[in-house]
């Protein structure tokens, strides 16, 4: 698929591109780049690390600032506290930093940074390989923590408490199933949603593009709806980055919430 | 009809997956507002469950977009 000359490529904008060369070569096939992607993820970590020290000053009456990182820091607090109890402190830090590197990824791939030439916005967690990663990290811990603390009874976890075994036997594979599909519906949610919206939106950016092209006819007829409508799901996107950061630090919690208080 | 079309044809008809979920979230998200007229001050502790709901369902409507992409690129 493609693009043919003069017309926008939705796909065009997931490209990574290696951007202080690309000839670290480990092996053959093999490459250590400094690509877009990690680029926008070194801003996010730097963006994410400015907006929690400038909070962390610890005054008794809080300014804005302070008040800001408190509320999302008391968030995530009330996040645990509400899904793992008391034992869900601990991992505070962790879903912290979780939702924090999420939500200002997915945010930083909406600012409009293409207004100035020759610099491509770019969403990383549009990208599985990221998403995979996060969601394997999150898998891990729940395992790590599950077999260190319950050992071999970390299995229970399949098994349904007070059934008969002619229906628990069905059960336990279907839970195992769910179990093993977790980190895979966790990292596929999170690419598939970001990467959706922004296809969204370039296929509408192409539409205006053609519409207005097209005379004044057609950039009336189709141009300007488009554009409004891009506008609306910009506004929606803003919407789906809070929401798909957020799902990921609640499953998360939920699922160490499964290793961690085995019923 | 050659296999590019009939992918192309399945992709189109991913769509309608994509749909039904938009049906699945809008019927969590209704019911969660019915419950919550009823009994307001219960409402901000299910807010959790709202949203497990709400990632279930639309998970389904992903992977039928999922489904589409691998259709239109494979």
């Amino acid at each position: 698929m493609a693009a043919e000359e003069g017309k926008v490529d939705p796909m065009k904008q997931f490209t990574i591109e290696p951007l202080l060369g690309s000839d670290w070569q480990l092996a053959d096939g093999f490459g250590i780049a400094f690509t877009n992607s990690a680029l926008w993820m070194a801003i996010t970590a730097v963006l994410v690390t400015v907006f929690v020290a400038g909070g962390m000053k610890r005054e008794l009456v809080p300014g804005r600032w302070q008040m800001a990182v408190e509320s999302m820091t008391g968030f995530i607090d009330d996040l645990l506290e509400a899904n793992v109890g008391t034992a869900g402190r601990k991992y505070v830090p962790y879903i912290f930093t979780l939702f924090m590197f999420i939500l200002f990824g997915n945010l930083l791939g909406l600012v409009p940074v293409g207004l100035i030439p020759s610099v491509h916005a770019f969403t990383f967690t549009s990208h599985f390989t990221v998403t995979g990663v996060l969601a394997i990290m999150s898998f891990s811990i729940v395992l790590i923590v599950g077999f260190a603390k319950h050992g071999l009874h970390f299995f229970s976890l399949f098994w349904p408490a007070n059934t008969p075994a002619f229906l628990a036997l069905p059960i336990s594979l279907i839970e195992l199933v769910s179990f093993m599909v977790r980190p895979f519906s966790l990292a596929l949610r999170l690419f598939v949603a970001m990467m959706a919206g922004h296809v969204l939106l370039k296929v509408l950016a192409s539409f205006v593009i053609a519409g207005g092209s097209g005379g004044i006819g057609t950039g009336i007829m189709v141009g300007v709806p488009s554009f409004v409508l891009m506008v609306a799901i910009s506004a929606l996107e803003i919407l789906v980055a809070g929401i798909q950061a957020y799902v990921f630090a609640l499953l998360t919690s939920l699922y160490i919430n499964d290793a961690e208080n085995l019923h | 009809m050659d296999a590019t079309a009939a992918a192309l044809l399945g992709a189109g008809l991913a769509a309608i997956g994509a749909g039904l979920a938009a049906l699945g979230v809008g019927n969590v998200f209704a019911s969660f507002l019915e419950g919550a007229l009823r009994n307001p001050g219960a409402a901000d502790s299910q807010q959790g469950r709202l949203f497990i709901g709400f990632a279930a369902a639309e998970l389904l409507g992903l992977l039928a977009f999922v489904i589409a992409v691998l259709l239109i690129f494979r």
